[in-house]
């Protein structure tokens, strides 16, 4: 359920992604989202992911995400 | 005395290294606080490092001053490094190293401590 929501945020926030969420115990809360991206060519590993907590600043800020952990790769 | 924030801000320009995390060096509270740490002190860092469980307004300053909504948060010279993953990876490369280095010097000494912050009431 919420790796879906975690899915659509993402896709709206980064077009053309290629995504993967992973929720790392099955409980729902605990996730690895990995984008690929041509929004990340250029920009510093903390920049990348400043742009994905944005994405999920909600399901962060309301608990839904537990624990998150990112990989973010450019395309270039 | 100073507010939270004020304090967290002196700390984060004054320590050289500095980690917020869950639980304390001794005993991580948090799988993530964890990876982290080790991956700082695998590159050699000083580390001081501040528990943010005994009170949930330390997270809540330290989000707001940073930008950044998970812990734990790593800074080197009053700069946000990243999360644990971001820590992780910058050591796997060998750049964390590079940013210890050319930030704190080659020669430096290697030690944990715990601060504490003073809760207001």
């Amino acid at each position: 359920m919420a790796s879906t929501v975690i899915r659509d945020l993402l896709e709206r926030a980064f077009p053309g992604a290629e995504i993967a969420v992973d929720d790392r115990t099955g409980g729902g809360d605990h996730f690895q989202v990995t984008v690929v991206s041509s929004a990340f060519d250029g920009l510093s590993l903390i920049e990348q992911h400043r742009l994905v907590n944005a994405a999920l600043a909600a399901p962060l800020a309301d608990g839904t995400i537990h624990e998150l952990r990112i990989r973010t790769k450019g395309t270039a | 005395m100073s507010t939270l924030s004020e304090q967290i801000q002196h700390v984060i320009a004054t320590e050289p290294v500095v980690v917020f995390m869950k639980g304390t060096p001794e005993m991580p509270a948090c799988g993530n606080s964890l990876r982290a740490l080790q991956a700082l002190w695998s590159a050699g860092a000083p580390i001081a490092a501040v528990d943010v469980l005994p009170d949930p307004r330390i997270r809540q300053e330290l989000s707001a001053l940073s930008e950044w909504p998970t812990i734990p948060q790593v800074f080197v010279r009053g700069e946000l490094i990243g999360g644990a993953d971001i820590t992780e990876e910058l050591h796997a490369s060998g750049e964390l190293q590079a940013r210890l280095d050319a930030a704190l010097g080659t020669e430096r000494e290697q030690t944990v401590r715990t601060l504490e912050l003073a809760l207001p009431a």
